[in-house]
């Protein structure tokens, strides 16, 4: 491989450092884990975590736990704040607008998920079979993964205009035209329509590499036995992607509680009629945000975002774990 | 791809994989032939899902490219344009410096690339393969800011960057994600797989940590790191929550935020918003058509592992 550096980088490397022994190679007594090549600078595996430490703890833990500390005090934008206890939590139980954003929300859950763990399964197993072109087909269906969700919103957007392709291909068929976009429930379903179509493609790899684990085996000794494609798939393809269908749900669950971008771009900034299509997210970019941005009760929200992901969460496995008893 | 996966030449991915041969063209896992009827059915499945899932990206594209006196209200609709023409593209860059934003986008984007790249794959290194004391609490740190969604810290994030001083400021941008915890832990599971042997063969010639990263296991997860490459090319690229709070000004727009700020100032024509949203998406697709290979097999490996 390489030119052995010899005696100065070896003799460093070797140097015993307090416990650790001198000899890379297996000692008889293996301590913890697999690895049997012992530090050399006690500083050097430092240096190498230093900067993925730095940015997750500046980028991703210190806000959490400031987002947590500043959910009890007034904090504004340009205003140091002070600790006001649970005010802000009170506050967000008489306000109407913190209703709407977790009853759109958790509607958003419950009809994105199950359509989720459905359909991507289905196209993975069209896709699964190696014939001819296959490949692009793939690749073409996970277009709309790769594509930023602004570019999906806005194709949406003109797709499902008063005057776009659905509703000029709808008034050839004769039904008039459909306000998909100023309804406040057909507004939230179409939001639901994009995120499914969205991810569909990523789902589908998930599902794709779980279905190239199921043991040929099976599937021989179930044609041998006399069973259908249908049969086949229910007493063996399922039970081998059952785990995958509760991660993908989980996934699916919590990104779909703190949805965002595709109902603000389609329903605008103030969330659709009088604010009726508002996520919780959106209010939270919303209160927080602006120079008289009310950066405490924002947070507040947000700490009921973190603990309803993780509920869900908990949730979804717990389904899974009661299912196998 | 799993089928991809037992031919790919990478050590340590092959090492499990079980025998994957499949016929050519039935893809059957034994010999049996499909039947004609099936084959047909399912390409007939395939070009509609094919219609549903690109279709709406043509029609943006056939969008874009029609003309100032052609009706694209019009029913029923026209799917080709009458009079083609790249005017529209013109015009868009003539209502916003969407060059620029495009400019700005890819600055972010390659700087997450190689960020993410370093930062995960020497982060990835320390957790597999090297040991001191605290190396579980480093793993737990990175396992933690995984959990933590964006979303819900976002505003404690802009706080944390105007005390930075980095508002408004690519930077800004691109530090949150510089090094994606996902990442590290990617590379930390590709670490993980490869075998000791190797390494500990350089150890006894004498090298050092750093040669014996660079050198040795770096090399061995390439596909990872395609993976991990692409990811934050796209992440970074396609990022909108976060650079719609962290940008102010529009000259330091992104170009996910300079099309919203198309979209909402200049509604009322759909031609300009189209070209706009084409000139984001056709260099990622075209990244994406080319690397699809080495992304497939790496997330594929990568899920099959856990």
């Amino acid at each position: 491989m390489t030119t052995p550096t010899t005696s100065p980088a070896a003799a460093s490397g070797k140097a015993p450092k307090g416990r650790a022994p001198s000899s890379p190679l297996p000692t008889g007594r293996p301590r913890g884990g697999r690895s049997r090549i012992r530090r050399q600078l006690p500083v050097s595996p430092w240096l190498f975590a230093a900067p993925g430490l730095l940015v997750a703890g500046a980028f991703s833990l210190y806000p959490f736990l400031s987002t947590v500390a500043n959910s009890f005090t007034d904090r504004r934008t340009l205003l140091p704040g002070r600790f006001v206890g649970l005010d802000n939590y009170r506050e967000m139980l008489g306000d109407e607008m913190f209703w709407i954003g977790l009853r759109n929300s958790t509607l958003y859950v419950l009809g994105v998920v199950p359509a989720l763990v459905v359909l991507p399964l289905l196209l993975a197993l069209l896709v699964e079979k190696q014939i001819p072109g296959i490949t692009f087909f793939r690749s073409a269906f996970y277009t709309p993964v790769v594509a930023s969700i602004v570019v999906v919103g806005l194709i949406w957007v003109w797709l499902l205009d008063e005057r776009g392709l659905v509703n000029s291909v709808l008034e050839v068929v004769g039904a008039g035209p459909v306000g998909f976009l100023s309804d406040q429930w057909l507004l939230l379903l179409s939001a639901m329509t994009v995120t499914v179509w969205k991810g569909l493609g990523y789902y589908m790899i998930i599902y794709l590499a779980a279905l190239g684990n199921v043991p040929r085996e099976l599937h021989e000794a179930a044609s041998v036995d006399g069973a259908g494609p249908v049969r086949r798939f229910l007493t063996v393809t399922l039970p081998a992607v059952r785990s995958t269908m509760v991660l993908v749900a989980a996934l699916s669950s919590v990104a779909a509680f703190k949805v965002f971008s595709e109902v603000y771009l389609m329903a605008g900034p103030g969330g659709g009629p009088a604010g009726e299509d508002t996520t919780l997210v959106m209010l939270v970019q919303r209160t927080g945000t602006g120079l008289s941005g009310r950066v405490g009760y924002s947070a507040a929200i947000s700490v009921v975002v973190f603990a309803v992901t993780v509920a869900l969460m908990l949730l979804v496995l717990r389904a899974d774990r009661k299912e196998d008893a | 791809m799993s089928r991809r996966e037992g031919r790919a030449e990478r050590p340590g991915a092959g090492v499990a994989a079980p025998d994957r041969r499949r016929n050519r063209v039935t893809g059957r896992r034994s010999g049996r032939r499909m039947p004609g009827w099936e084959i047909v059915l399912r390409y007939v499945a395939l070009l509609a899902v094919l219609a549903l899932t690109v279709g709406p990206f043509l029609w943006q594209l056939s969008t874009s490219l029609k003309g100032p006196h052609e009706d694209i209200f019009a029913s029923p609709p026209a799917f080709l344009p009458e009079q083609p023409t790249f005017d529209n593209y013109v015009r868009v860059a003539e209502t916003i410096p969407v060059w620029d934003y495009a400019l700005n986008s890819l600055t972010v984007a390659v700087v997450n690339v190689v960020a993410n790249c370093t930062g995960a794959a020497l982060a990835g290194y320390a957790l597999a393969r090297l040991r001191y004391r605290g190396r579980r609490a480093a793993t737990l740190a990175f396992i933690l800011a995984m959990l933590v969604p964006v979303e819900g810290i976002i505003i404690a994030l802009f706080t944390t960057m105007r005390g930075l001083g980095l508002n408004d400021t690519l930077a800004g941008v691109v530090l949150p994600l510089s090094v994606s915890a996902l990442n590290v832990l990617l590379m930390r599971n590709a670490f993980l797989n490869l075998p000791y042997e190797v390494e500990e063969a350089a150890f006894v010639d004498g090298a050092n940590v750093w040669q014996r990263f660079a050198r040795i296991a770096l090399p061995s997860v390439k596909g990872t790191l395609a993976v991990v490459a692409i990811l934050a090319f796209m992440g970074a690229w396609d990022d909108f929550l976060w650079p719609l709070i962290v940008l102010s000004d529009p000259q330091n727009f992104t170009l996910t935020i300079g099309l919203n700020y198309l979209h909402g100032t200049f509604a009322d024509d759909e031609r300009l918003v189209a070209a706009g949203t084409i000139i984001a998406v056709l260099p990622l697709i075209v990244l994406f058509a080319c690397l699809q290979r080495y992304f497939f097999r790496g997330v594929g490996e990568g899920a099959v592992k856990g």
